[in-house]
């Protein structure tokens, strides 16, 4: 794991048709340190996928840099989408060797147990729920094994119960293999279960209005009072971020 | 015998649709023979007279004979097309500039006829073998690469950024992304491909061969004998439903396996 430092000095999208040209993103700097579990929270439409996928190297039309140091190459990236992905004609198995760089099946045992899905291995993602579906997709992301972890609102239409088992899982994964994770959210109540360090940006062009590490101790975070106690707590002493939610 | 009434009616049920195609073929053949009773010309002879010269034809070796030179340049010809017209193709779906560039050769080619590519290619390479099967691979080419070149521009943009994410690299992603999606478009192309190609074979050895179904249709209708022709034609039709059965339908079959 190495500390992850990006800076996008700006993100612009050209006019087209009616639309004009249009800044998504400007001087946006962050630093994730090793094994750090950061929350992105900011107003829908603002570019924080935008900003996941240049991570992801899958949009390279921008002015800034990302380095992981002190390796000189770009950081290997897991990515859970806001839809699962997945191959429909591979079966779970097959879908997670393939985001491995070199197929390895004890670490995709250990994940699938870990998840909970090891008696689906063999099924193809059209025979899952989307609450499974959405569960392989994070056990892909830990199975390439990426020096970042982007997760772009993986929880989004699964009903309150099952993203709140999701979640659960996917806390209990990070925990035993942590990894940096960058992860966007709508969802305070979400962001503060899960991450170490909140990042609250503005609309678009996005900047970051402010960064606050959450202090509520990791074992009271399955507790929807503490965490609802840390949210008003939040709103209180940072009244700026009331706007972007 | 409780159970006896509705095991019945699900067996007739069944069984009437397992008899449906037979009773159609039945019902062709019935057509036939009612038609060529009542014209009586040698221009229409009956099912059992076309079934008489078929079983002549195969017990002298013959329509074997010209049946294999006929599939063999078939199989040659469809496996330089395919694969070819798939490459190119995936080039033109995915590369815009690749086919702004050869879009017009691409219609050009849909639009000369079969016979023309024909002609010309025994004109400058003789009536030779190679030139045969070039004339067909020709002809075959451009509705392969129109066929998988629609299937490469609608390719599932998500599931590509998937792979670009997670270094899958080309052979991979050509493998598990790109060609599963590009498979109904293959069988397409190949149905069609088979149904065409060996059409054009029949001119192709009609024009320029001394062996295969072409040369013997063009031998037969020289000698105006309608049983030989339709001796020969049900023959390949037969070949190439066994072809749909026992090779097509199976591959289709194992590659949607994952639907549900």
């Amino acid at each position: 794991m190495t500390p992850i430092h990006l800076h996008i000095a700006n993100k612009s999208y050209p006019a087209a048709g009616a639309n004009p040209p249009h800044q998504a993103i400007a001087n946006f700097s962050l630093r994730l340190q090793p094994g750090e579990f950061v929350c992105l929270v900011g107003p829908s439409g603002c570019g924080k996928t935008t900003l996941l996928n240049i991570l992801a190297g899958l949009d390279s039309d921008y002015q800034g840099s990302i380095q992981a140091s002190p390796a000189a190459h770009p950081p290997k990236i897991g990515y859970v989408f806001q839809n699962p992905r997945l191959l429909p004609w591979r079966t779970v198995q097959e879908n997670l060797e393939l985001a491995q760089p070199t197929p390895d099946l004890r670490a995709i045992d250990a994940l699938l147990a870990a998840m909970q899905l090891s008696a689906f291995r063999h099924t193809y993602p059209e025979r899952l729920s989307l609450g499974m579906s959405r569960r392989v997709a994070i056990i892909r992301a830990f199975a390439a094994n990426p020096d970042l972890l982007l997760m772009d609102e993986p929880f989004v239409s699964l009903d309150a119960p099952t993203a709140r088992q999701v979640r659960e899982l996917l806390l209990s994964l990070w925990q035993q293999r942590p990894h940096n994770v960058l992860f966007v959210t709508h969802d305070l109540r979400e962001a503060i279960a899960l991450a170490d360090r909140l990042v609250f940006t503005s609309a678009a062009p996005m900047q970051i209005v402010s960064e606050i590490p959450v202090t509520l101790p990791r074992n009271q975070r399955h507790l929807n009072e503490k965490i609802e106690v840390f949210r008003q707590h939040l709103l209180t002493e940072h009244a700026s971020i009331k706007n972007l939610l | 015998m409780a159970s006896l009434p509705k095991f019945s009616v699900t067996y007739i049920v069944n069984l009437l649709q397992k008899l449906l195609p037979i009773a159609s073929l039945l019902t062709l053949l019935g057509f036939w023979q009612g038609l060529a009773l009542l014209l009586d010309s040698s221009n229409l002879p009956p099912p059992y007279q076309v079934a008489q010269v078929l079983w002549r034809e195969t017990e002298s070796g013959q329509l074997p004979y010209h049946l294999g030179a006929t599939l063999l340049r078939l199989v040659a010809s469809f496996s330089i097309a395919m694969p070819l017209g798939c490459a190119a193709g995936i080039l033109l779906g995915r590369n815009a500039k690749a086919d702004a560039f050869f879009n017009h050769w691409l219609v050009m080619l849909l639009n000369v006829p079969a016979l023309v590519t024909i002609i010309l290619c025994y004109v400058w390479f003789g009536l030779v073998e190679s030139a045969a099967i070039f004339a067909v691979v020709v002809n075959k080419l451009p509705n392969v690469i129109v066929t998988i070149r629609e299937g490469a521009r609608v390719l599932d943009k998500d599931l590509l950024e998937m792979a670009h994410c997670y270094q899958f690299g080309a052979r991979k992603t050509l493998i598990h992304v790109i060609w599963p999606q590009l498979y109904p478009f293959v069988m397409s192309a190949t149905r069609a491909g088979l149904a065409l190609i060996w059409k054009i074979i029949l001119i192709v050895e009609l024009l320029g061969r001394s062996n295969g179904m072409g040369y013997q249709l063009h031998l037969y209708f020289q000698l105006f004998d309608v049983a030989s022709i339709l001796a020969y034609t049900i023959a390949f039709i037969v070949v190439m439903q066994l072809i749909e059965q026992l090779i097509l339908k199976p591959l289709e079959q194992a590659a949607q396996q994952w639907r549900r």
